[in-house]
C-alpha cells in the first residue's frame, strides 16, 4: 500500500451479518492508537458518525449479499476500494443465513412475517467474492482480532499476511490440548476445518464448530466416517456441517451427502 | 538387564520423591508424565503426588482412553500424548526481533535457554527419538543445542506397552540402553510399587547416593527382567520386515497410496505427535506501524500444502503424495539422509490419528501385494 503523503484510509462496510467481525476490530485494544496513526479510519459506523465520503485504500467487508441492494451497493464499494479485504465466514462463505440456500426463501419469509410481500431479499446469501473480486478472505465466525492485525499489517508493508489454511489440529497439538475426538469420542470439526481461532472450543473440551471454514485439504467424507463410527447419525452430520459456514463448496457438499 | 550398567538397586516411592526433590535442588525444571485433560502429558510436576498414580492408556488406531489399574503403579501406562519432542524442539519460537528507525535498522537475537531440564518416566522409544532429533538438530540449531545443553534423564523401562506399541520390532525398546542418567524399572508387584535403580552417569551416582536407597535382591532383578520380556512379547504391533526402503521404492506407484489418501485427513496430527518429526517453517512479521519485525519458527507439516511451495505451487499437491512422502521419509530416506530410522514405534502416528491410519499396516499391505 502506497500511503504517498497521508495516512491511506480505511473503510468498514457491513452487508448482512451480526457487527461480530467488524467489532474484532476494536478488539484491538492496546493496538488501537497504533491502528489510528497507520490508517486514516474514514468510514466505519460502529466507531464513527462522521463519514468521510471518497475513496479508500482499504475497505474491510463485513456480511454476505442477501439483499438485492446490498448487491449493487458491494459493486459500489469495489469501486471506491483500491484493496478489498472480507472478514469473516458471512463475507467469506455466505454464514449462517445461508442455510437459506437449502431451502425455498418463499417458505420462510411466509412462515416469519405477516405481509411477506413487503419483504424483499435474494433466494441465496452468497459471499462477497462471487461479486466483486476480493483481495484477501479472512476467515472466522468471528475472525481472531490477531489475524485481523497480522492482516493490516501485512498490507500496509506490502507483504503477504501470515494466515495459514492447514488444518485446525495442527494449531490445537502445538498448544498441547489432548485430542477430544480420539480420546473423548466427541464430534469435532477440527480435521477438516482451519485453523486460526486458536483451538478455543478443544481447550475447554469441546469438539470444533469449524467457524473458520474447510481448511485447505480438508477430506470430510473421511472424517464423517469416524464421526459415524463415534455414533453420530445421518442429521448430526448434516447439522455439524451445516452452521456458519454451511455454504462453502466443501462443506456444502458434505452436508448434501447425509441429506435426505 | 544389560551388563554395561552396574550394580542395581531399589528405592520406593519416599526415595523416588527424594529424587525429585534432589534435582529441584539443583535448579532442574522437573517435566514428567502427568493426567490433564483426559490423557496422560508430559507436564512440571511438583512432586510424585502429580504422576498418573494408578492409571493406564488404553490405545488403539484413533482411539485413547485413561483406564484405572487395580494398583498404585506410578509409570502403569505406555506413553503420553505428546512427546517430549516440545520441550526441546518447542512448536513455536522467536528466532529474531529488529526495529527499524528512519535511519537504523537493528536486529536482535532471541535469547537462547539457560534453564536445566530434567525429564522423569522417559520410555526408551522417547529416548531413542531424542537420539534422532540430536542427529538432526543439535548441530544445525543453536536455539536446541542450548536447550538439549543440561538434561538429566530419569528413565522408566516400559513393562505396560499399548496396543499401538511396536518399539521392539524397530529395535528401540521397551528397555532403556543407553542416554539416560538413572534408570528405573518399577515392580508393580509391591504395592505401592518399588524401583529397581541403575545408573549410568556421574550425575546419576550422585542422585542415587543423595536418596534412600539399598541392594536389589536377585528376586526383584528376576521380576524386573520378566515384566520387561512380558512388554516385548506383548507390543500391540510389529513393523514388518528390516530393510523398509527397498520395499518402499519398489512401491512408489502402488495403489495403496490412493487407498490411504481416500482416508488421510492431510491434518498433521501425526506429525504433530511424532516424536521424530522436526520439520519447521519460518514467518516474517511486521507490526502496524512498520517498525517492529520479527521472525519466527512453528512447526510445520508435510501434510500441508504450504510445506512444499515453491516458485508456481505445491510440489505435492495431492493428500496421496504427502502421506506417501511423509512414510517413505520416515521409514526410507531418513536412514540414508541421518543413519537410522525416522520410526521409534512409539505407535502415536497410529493413535492420535483421528481416522486411526496404522503405518505398520500401510507397510505391510505394501509388502503383502508387493510380494504377490
Amino acid at each position: 500500500m502506497d500511503p504517498g503523503r497521508r495516512k491511506p484510509r480505511l473503510a468498514v462496510w457491513k452487508f448482512a451479518s451480526c457487527d461480530g467481525c467488524q467489532l474484532s476490530l476494536l478488539e484491538c485494544e492496546p493496538d488501537l492508537l497504533a491502528l489510528a496513526a497507520a490508517l486514516d479510519v474514514a468510514f466505519f459506523p460502529e466507531v464513527s458518525d462522521r463519514p468521510i465520503r471518497g475513496r479508500y485504500e482499504l475497505s474491510l467487508v463485513e456480511g454476505s449479499i442477501s439483499t438485492p441492494e446490498d448487491a449493487e451497493r458491494i459493486r459500489a464499494v469495489r469501486r471506491r476500494s483500491r484493496h478489498l479485504v472480507t472478514l469473516g465466514a458471512c463475507a467469506t462463505a455466505g454464514g449462517i443465513q445461508a442455510l437459506r440456500n437449502f431451502a425455498a426463501i418463499r417458505e420462510f419469509t411466509a412462515a416469519v412475517y405477516a405481509q411477506p410481500a413487503y419483504i424483499g431479499t435474494l433466494g441465496t446469501s452468497t459471499p462477497i467474492a462471487t461479486h466483486v473480486a476480493v483481495d484477501f478472505e479472512l476467515r472466522g465466525c468471528p475472525v481472531n482480532p490477531r489475524q485481523l492485525q497480522e492482516v493490516l499489517s501485512a498490507l500496509l508493508a506490502g507483504r503477504p499476511p501470515v494466515v495459514p489454511r492447514h488444518s485446525l489440529c495442527s494449531e490445537c497439538k502445538s498448544l498441547g490440548h489432548t485430542c477430544v475426538l480420539v480420546a473423548g469420542g466427541q464430534a469435532c470439526l477440527g480435521p477438516v476445518t482451519q485453523a486460526g481461532c486458536g483451538a478455543i472450543c478443544p481447550a475447554y473440551r469441546r469438539g470444533c464448530y469449524g467457524c473458520f471454514g474447510p481448511q485447505q485439504s480438508a477430506n470430510p467424507v473421511s472424517l464423517s466416517g469416524t464421526l459415524t463410527a463415534l455414533g453420530l447419525n445421518r442429521q448430526d452430520l448434516l447439522r455439524l456441517y451445516r452452521t456458519f459456514n454451511a455454504a462453502a463448496p466443501v462443506f456444502r457438499a458434505e452436508s448434501e451427502r447425509h441429506a435426505q | 538387564m544389560s551388563s554395561q550398567m552396574n550394580s542395581a538397586h531399589v528405592i520406593d516411592v519416599t526415595g523416588f520423591n527424594h529424587l525429585l526433590g534432589w534435582l529441584g535442588e539443583r535448579g532442574y525444571r522437573i517435566v514428567g508424565p502427568t493426567v490433564r485433560d483426559g490423557a496422560i502429558a508430559y507436564d512440571d510436576l511438583a512432586g510424585a503426588g502429580d504422576l498418573p498414580r494408578g492409571w493406564t492408556d488404553e490405545q488403539a488406531p484413533g482411539h485413547y482412553r485413561l483406564r484405572r489399574r487395580n494398583d498404585t503403579a506410578l509409570f502403569g501406562y505406555a506413553v503420553g500424548a505428546h512427546s517430549y519432542k516440545r520441550f526441546f524442539h518447542p512448536p513455536w519460537e522467536a528466532l529474531w526481533h529488529a526495529r527499524r528507525e528512519p535511519e537504523t535498522l537493528q536486529a536482535q537475537d532471541e535469547p537462547s535457554s539457560t534453564q536445566r531440564l530434567a525429564l522423569i518416566g522417559v520410555r526408551a522409544c522417547e529416548i531413542r527419538a531424542i537420539a534422532i532429533q540430536d542427529r538432526v538438530l543439535l548441530e544445525r540449531d543453536p536455539q536446541y543445542r542450548a536447550r538439549r545443553a543440561e538434561v538429566f534423564i530419569v528413565a522408566v523401562n516400559c513393562t505396560t506397552p499399548s496396543g499401538t506399541c511396536f518399539c521392539a520390532s524397530m529395535q528401540a525398546g521397551p528397555q532403556v540402553s543407553t542416554g539416560f542418567d538413572v534408570v528405573l524399572t518399577e515392580l508393580c508387584s509391591a504395592d505401592p510399587p518399588v524401583f529397581v535403580v541403575r545408573v549410568a552417569t556421574a550425575a546419576g551416582r550422585e542422585a542415587l547416593t543423595a536418596i534412600t536407597h539399598r541392594a536389589a535382591t536377585e528376586t526383584e532383578m528376576a521380576v524386573a527382567e520378566s515384566a520387561l520380556r512380558y512388554a516385548a512379547e506383548h507390543m500391540g504391533r510389529q513393523m514388518p520386515g528390516a530393510d523398509l526402503a527397498p520395499l518402499l521404492r519398489r512401491n512408489l506407484e502402488h495403489p495403496r497410496w490412493n487407498a490411504v489418501a481416500e482416508r488421510c485427513l492431510a491434518c498433521g496430527n501425526c506429525t504433530a505427535v511424532c516424536p521424530t518429526c522436526f520439520c519447521t517453517t519460518v514467518e516474517d512479521t511486521s507490526d502496524l506501524s512498520g517498525r517492529a519485525l520479527s521472525r519466527s519458527r512453528r512447526w510445520d507439516s508435510c501434510f500441508t500444502a504450504e510445506f512444499s511451495y515453491v516458485h508456481g505451487g505445491s510440489v505435492r499437491p495431492s493428500t496421496r503424495a504427502r502421506y506417501r512422502q511423509w512414510m517413505t521419509h520416515k521409514l526410507a530416506t531418513w536412514p540414508e539422509q541421518f543413519g537410522t530410522s525416522g520410526c521409534v514405534g512409539c505407535g502415536r502416528c497410529i493413535t492420535w490419528c483421528p481416522v486411526g491410519i496404522d503405518i505398520t499396516e500401510e507397510l505391510a499391505a505394501l509388502g503383502a501385494d508387493s510380494a504377490a
